[in-house]
């Protein structure tokens, strides 16, 4: 049961990661980074306690509600890229080539590791679907909805390996961080020097 | 008391109080006097010793404990405290004489604080995440208010967080190499993901490009005190990686991929330097060949080299702050440095363009001038090593040289009767001159320094003794 529902996990961070490269809405970002959060919580709660995985959980989602209201105040979201590529199309198939080369890399990974295939398939997955976002886009939010992305994916194998308190707070509090930036970025051009 | 409570946790509630004046003078005032002191501090009280004033004794510990875990600054620490607090002081007393935000005092303090926290935390590798958080809060002292975050400031916020977990990562390597020793399959992965996160962390060929970006949009004096620090903890976090572990130490590549990354980050830097129209971005070159200079020191070796790559901070330091002083007296009032509209300013800002073509001839090597020394040691030690390598670091030092002259060619192309004014303040002249002066004298003299850089190596316990 529980290894079905870790598959259940990867399967949700799949789909949300193509979903946050294919959505230009910031309040479908906003709504997927949030349901991204779950799969991660329970992917860290296989080697952590519930109760310090519960932490990834409020701090994504908490990161989410900073990057919705800072949204919503400023609403500059939406809108189509400058950079080429921007076709769905392309994102659709790079997002694909993300999801085959994880998955090769995950199978020796997870036995190096001597970790789950869908917890080590999903972190890679999270990462490079992070970095893929962090490469395509200039805009500030999903600059930070990639780094999110990507920390996630690595905070999923991170756990894994280390357990410490101040670890798991010190990520939350650049998590934290991370999305304060963005919402500094979105209302930036509101900003009036002293 | 502990000392991270007197080097950590005290800038950092200062830093928070210092947002609450309007007046950027005093909050400038009040932050350059706790950095003076802290740098005094530094130099002047041992750890762990106990010290009489009157009738009244006291002792610093060396230690904090923090959820288990360990903030540590000893006595061998105090020199590496006073460069960089040191350093902030400088900072932070000429920035009244500068249209520099209100914050950057606060933000700067707090940064230096995390940074030293980064240095201080055991185990170690928990740098990473406090340098991250430094990062973060140098976002706003970075920024342009009322535009949009330029691409060099998004680059900086990926890379340097992209360097977190690589870093993080080989952290748990290391901790299974310690364990088993024997186990040589980790030895490949924990160097790739160490190097990969350096090279994020320190901006190493080919990760700097957000530097010259960055100089372009950004005040230089920001830029430059972030990028200062930023690659001075750095280093040291680098070489803290080099103390602990013997066969990172005694690996046979570490000499090549030193001197190859140092050597590409010289040229490069240096050629491209050379075609720039924008002085920010000549900066932001320069600063990308000091970084350089920095990894070809440490390639000669972990005696030596160490010793020279000592050498280089306090001329740089004080290069950088002048050319960043300058270039922002200039930007404050141009609000542009394209060399094109620039043309023809050494008749209307003397000190202010005399400042920028003497920091940048400074750090491309000229004799005379205070980068000069410790640049020729690290040409000889190239030299001695490898003659085609000393020929590649000359060619980035004559690039540099070259933007220096291009600078001056702008600068001197002066219309037709114009007439001699200096539209520099008092306090800005006096700075600047006060910047020459010693950037001279320490050309002439740099045995100066040698206060300073001959008690820095007692930081590591292998590297350098």
């Amino acid at each position: 049961m529980i290894s079905i529902l870790n598959w259940i996990a990867l399967l949700t961070a799949l789909a949300t990661s193509i979903g946050l490269l294919l959505h230009q809405n910031w309040r479908w970002g906003v709504g997927l980074l949030a349901v991204q959060y779950v799969s991660v919580f329970w992917l860290v709660q296989t080697h952590w306690p519930v109760s310090m995985a519960a932490v990834k959980l409020v701090t994504g989602w908490m990161a989410c509600v900073i990057l919705g209201m800072a949204s919503m105040n400023t609403e500059t979201a939406g809108g189509i890229e400058a950079s080429w590529p921007q076709g769905r199309l392309f994102r659709i198939f790079t997002g694909g080539i993300i999801v085959a080369a994880s998955f090769a890399i995950s199978l020796r990974a997870s036995s190096w590791l001597g970790l789950g295939l869908p917890l080590t398939w999903g972190s890679l997955l999270l990462i490079g679907m992070g970095l893929l976002q962090l490469g395509i886009t200039a805009r500030p939010i999903r600059v930070i909805f990639g780094l999110l992305t990507a920390l996630a994916g690595f905070e999923i194998l991170y756990a894994a390996v280390e357990s410490s308190i101040l670890v798991a707070a010190l990520l939350s509090v650049v998590n934290l961080g991370l999305a304060l930036t963005g919402a500094y970025f979105m209302n930036l051009t509101q900003e009036e020097e002293p | 008391m502990s000392a991270p409570i007197l080097w950590i946790f005290l800038p950092l509630l200062l830093a928070v109080l210092l947002f609450i004046p309007r007046n950027q003078k005093i909050v400038a005032l009040v932050g350059s006097i706790f950095a003076f002191l802290l740098t005094l501090a530094a130099w002047l009280i041992p750890m762990d010793t106990v010290l009489s004033l009157a009738n009244w004794s006291f002792k610093i510990t060396s230690s904090f404990d923090l959820l288990g875990r360990h903030l540590i600054l000893t006595s061998a620490d105090r020199s590496l405290l006073a460069l960089i607090y040191g350093s902030s002081f400088f900072w932070f007393v000429s920035s009244p004489a500068t249209r520099a935000r209100r914050r950057f005092v606060p933000l700067g303090l707090a940064i230096t604080a995390l940074l030293v926290a980064a240095l201080a935390v055991e185990p170690f590798l928990y740098a990473a995440l406090l340098i991250e958080m430094a990062v973060l809060i140098s976002i706003p002292l970075l920024s342009t208010p009322g535009g949009r975050p330029g691409k060099g400031l998004i680059r900086f916020l990926i890379f340097q967080t992209l360097a977190m977990p690589f870093i993080l990562f080989s952290g748990w390597l290391l901790a299974g190499l310690d364990a088993n020793p024997g186990d040589l399959g980790l030895l490949q992965p924990a160097a790739v993901l160490i190097a990969l996160g350096f090279s994020f962390l320190l901006a190493i060929f080919p990760f700097y490009s957000w530097i010259p970006m960055l100089a372009e949009e950004s005040s230089p004096y920001a830029v430059s005190f972030i990028l200062w620090m930023f690659s001075t903890v750095t280093i040291f976090f680098g070489l803290g990686f080099l103390d602990r572990y013997t066969w990172l130490r005694d690996a046979p590549s570490l000499g090549i991929i030193l001197t190859s990354a140092g050597i590409l980050m010289v040229v490069t830097g240096g050629l491209l330097a050379a075609f720039q129209r924008h002085i920010g971005r000549i900066m932001g070159y320069s600063i990308i060949m000091e970084n350089g200079f920095s990894l070809l020191a440490i390639s000669l070796g972990l005696g030596s080299g160490l010793s020279i790559f000592y050498m280089l901070f306090i001329p740089r330091v004080l290069s950088l702050m002048l050319w960043a002083l300058a270039l922002t007296i200039l930007k404050d009032n141009y609000s542009t440095l394209d060399l094109n509209k620039l043309k023809g300013l050494s008749r209307t800002w003397p000190f202010a363009t005399s400042g920028v073509v003497l920091a940048n001839l400074a750090l491309a090597g000229i004799p005379l001038l205070a980068d000069f020394p410790s640049h020729l040691a690290v040409w000889e030690g190239v030299a001695a090593k490898s003659l085609p390598a000393v020929s590649w670091v000359l060619v980035g030092c004559v690039g540099l040289f070259t933007s220096a002259l291009r600078t001056i060619y702008f600068f001197i192309t002066v219309p037709e009767g114009t007439r001699w004014s200096s539209h520099e303040t008092i306090p800005q002249r006096i700075l600047i001159v006060l910047g020459v002066v010693i950037l001279l004298l320490l050309g002439l003299f740099p045995q100066w320094t040698l206060l300073l850089w001959t008690k820095l190596p007692a930081i590591f316990t292998h590297l350098g003794q």
